[in-house]
């Protein structure tokens, strides 16, 4: 199912939250809001769900406009960072909770909830209560809980926030092998760049409760619409007084025609990667090239060489 | 106090952990002289007769009256302390009102009044010529609701914590499973608050059993009528009937015991599950 946010506006007191917000979600697909703390990526997540109620503005799902109906007459599951557990209910009574106050069929809620902890490799546990898992299982509980009740969409709130980071990272795989088997339409939020890349199909970058670009992750690391995009997805450096991409600059042994000459201060190798720490006209710079390009520049602290900026053309 | 120095000389000998044996020492002998041994004296006074002679003296129709009303009222009492504590609780934590924090400090006031004031109180209201017209005087609903005024704040207090540390995404998370907040309220929220009330209904239940003061005044103590059992031990110690007095003492000491070891368990329960 799409979802569609038309010119929300939400207010917390002084603080706005969610300023003109518009946003087109395909169905079907992985999104993730990434943006920094406070930015209001969590406040237009809980909008989408019906949890919070925007001042004014529309929320559409399959082109129906939800803004006015409650989260239980909406077709959502929503997965907490703090995993919302609860705490007094088994794992599989957490999971078939959506199931029972609808008053399935025990025996169909039964088979259900075994299938959905087979689906996040819970079954073992499914008569645990949650304070006997560890983070990343709850995590799985809860995400198993939401899908239960089978929604139309799937909200999930920095879901791996609390985590360490090795836990994240794999359940990040998972998530993402979860919904290439589950294909229901989800919008993750998170503070994580990386994360961000490595999951989503398409990145929605709040930031100031403005959207501040949407597009495929290439779309968003190549044609960043705002050195803000630029500056949180990927690494910059500034030359010339422009943001660029460390790996768009090139480096020449001698400084000629339109290139600017740098001073190397120290040279770093990163695996397949060498960092060159420079300072180039009184401002530092720093620049990623590939170990074949240092071995041929063979730089040394102190040597002097010319910087030219390569296609694509920086953001100004 | 010998073989608490030879215990003493023992563990310093084996795990070397003075501090804490000379600990241990203290308080049991602290606890002993303050609590178990004068508990342990009723009990045995009570029993002195023999347990046909204790079970005599409770079975005897003015103290069987006085304890059947006592644990009669203190069941009522604990009941709608569970129930309208839960409610004041999740008003002080839940709401927003005018006087809010007055009301909040007032919740403990009939904890931190003597319990005879409130037994004034409550005759010069509810009593004979009562200004709200409601007398309740000599009555068994004056008893229950002296009860009531004196253990309202047990359960508030207990619950009112427990409420404040709520997860409130737990709710959310029911709301998008579809919950409506009845169902939230009585699936998610009360099993959550329910070791709480309990505590708190316990403490009410106990502190019910042993209610003097406030009683004393508005129940005028007919006997088989409307007195409580503290006030019949206290009116057969006057009639230097000892051995009645702590009989009953007995019944109230091993009702109130197992209460509190039914509170350990189903503390001990909750803390199991985190």
């Amino acid at each position: 199912m799409s979802i569609q946010v038309n010119h929300v506006f939400k207010r917390f007191g002084d603080f706005v939250a969610l300023d003109d917000v518009s946003l087109d979600v395909p169905a079907g697909g992985l999104t993730a809001l990434l943006g920094p703390s406070g930015g209001g990526k969590s406040t237009l997540l809980r909008v989408i769900a019906g949890l919070e109620q925007p001042d004014s503005g529309t929320v559409e799902v399959e082109g129906r406009d939800v803004t006015g109906l409650t989260p239980q007459q909406r077709s959502i599951g929503f997965v907490f960072q703090h995993y919302a557990a609860f705490k007094h209910m088994t794992v599989a009574k957490n999971v078939a909770f959506g199931l029972e106050i609808r008053k399935h069929p025990k025996a169909e809620v039964r088979r259900r909830v075994n299938e959905l902890l087979e689906l996040v490799h819970l079954e073992q546990f499914a008569e645990r209560l949650p304070a006997q898992l560890s983070g990343g299982q709850r995590q799985r509980m809860a995400l198993a809980r939401a899908l239960a009740v089978q929604p139309e969409v799937l909200l999930l709130d920095e879901p791996f926030g609390a985590l360490d980071a090795q836990v994240r990272r794999e359940l990040r795989t998972w998530l993402r092998r979860l919904h290439d088997e589950v294909h229901v339409t989800t919008v993750f939020v998170t503070h994580d760049q990386e994360e961000a890349l490595e999951v989503a199909d398409s990145i929605v970058i709040v930031n100031q409760g403005r959207v501040e670009q949407a597009g495929t992750p290439r779309e968003l690391y190549d044609e960043p619409a705002s050195e803000f995009v630029m500056s949180f997805l990927g690494p910059v450096t500034r030359f010339q007084g422009q943001q660029v991409r460390p790996h768009d600059l090139v480096l020449h042994p001698e400084v000629q025609g339109a290139a600017v000459g740098a001073v190397v201060k120290r040279v770093t190798r990163l695996g397949f990667e060498v960092r060159v720490d420079m300072e180039a006209e009184g401002e530092p710079l720093w620049v990623q090239i590939t170990r074949a390009a240092a071995a041929e520049l063979d730089l040394e602290p102190g040597d002097v060489v010319g910087v030219t900026v390569s296609t694509p053309a920086p953001v100004a | 106090m010998t073989t608490q120095v030879s215990a003493g000389r023992r563990a310093r000998a084996g795990v070397r952990l003075p501090a804490r044996t000379l600990g241990l020492g203290l308080a049991t002998t602290y606890l002993s002289l303050v609590v178990l041994l004068p508990l342990a004296a009723v009990a045995a006074k009570g029993s002195a007769g023999g347990l046909s002679g204790l079970w005599d003296a409770v079975r005897a129709p003015e103290s069987a009256a006085a304890l059947r009303l006592t644990v009669g009222a203190a069941v009522v009492v604990t009941l709608v302390d569970a129930v309208m504590g839960t409610a004041v609780a999740w008003l002080l934590v839940r709401d927003r009102f005018p006087g809010k924090r007055l009301v909040d400090t007032l919740i403990d006031l009939p904890f931190a009044l003597p319990t005879i004031v409130a037994g004034l109180v409550l005759l010069t209201l509810y009593g004979p010529g009562s200004p709200v017209g409601v007398d309740l005087a000599y009555r068994r609903a004056g008893v229950v609701a002296a009860l009531l005024f004196v253990t309202l704040p047990f359960v508030v207090r207990t619950v009112q914590p427990v409420l404040m540390e709520l997860d409130a995404d737990v709710e959310d998370a029911a709301a998008s499973l579809g919950a409506s907040r009845w169902v939230t309220f009585r699936r998610v929220i009360l099993p959550a608050l329910q070791p709480a009330i309990v505590a708190g209904a316990a403490l009410s239940f106990a502190r019910a059993l042993s209610e003097f003061g406030a009683t004393v005044l508005i129940s005028g103590n007919l006997p088989f009528k409307t007195e409580v059992a503290s006030v019949f031990v206290y009116g057969r110690i006057e009639s230097d009937d000892i051995g009645t007095a702590a009989a009953v003492s007995t019944v109230l000491l091993a009702l109130a015991l197992l209460v509190l070891v039914a509170l350990g368990l189903v503390q001990r329960w909750t803390a199991r599950r985190g």
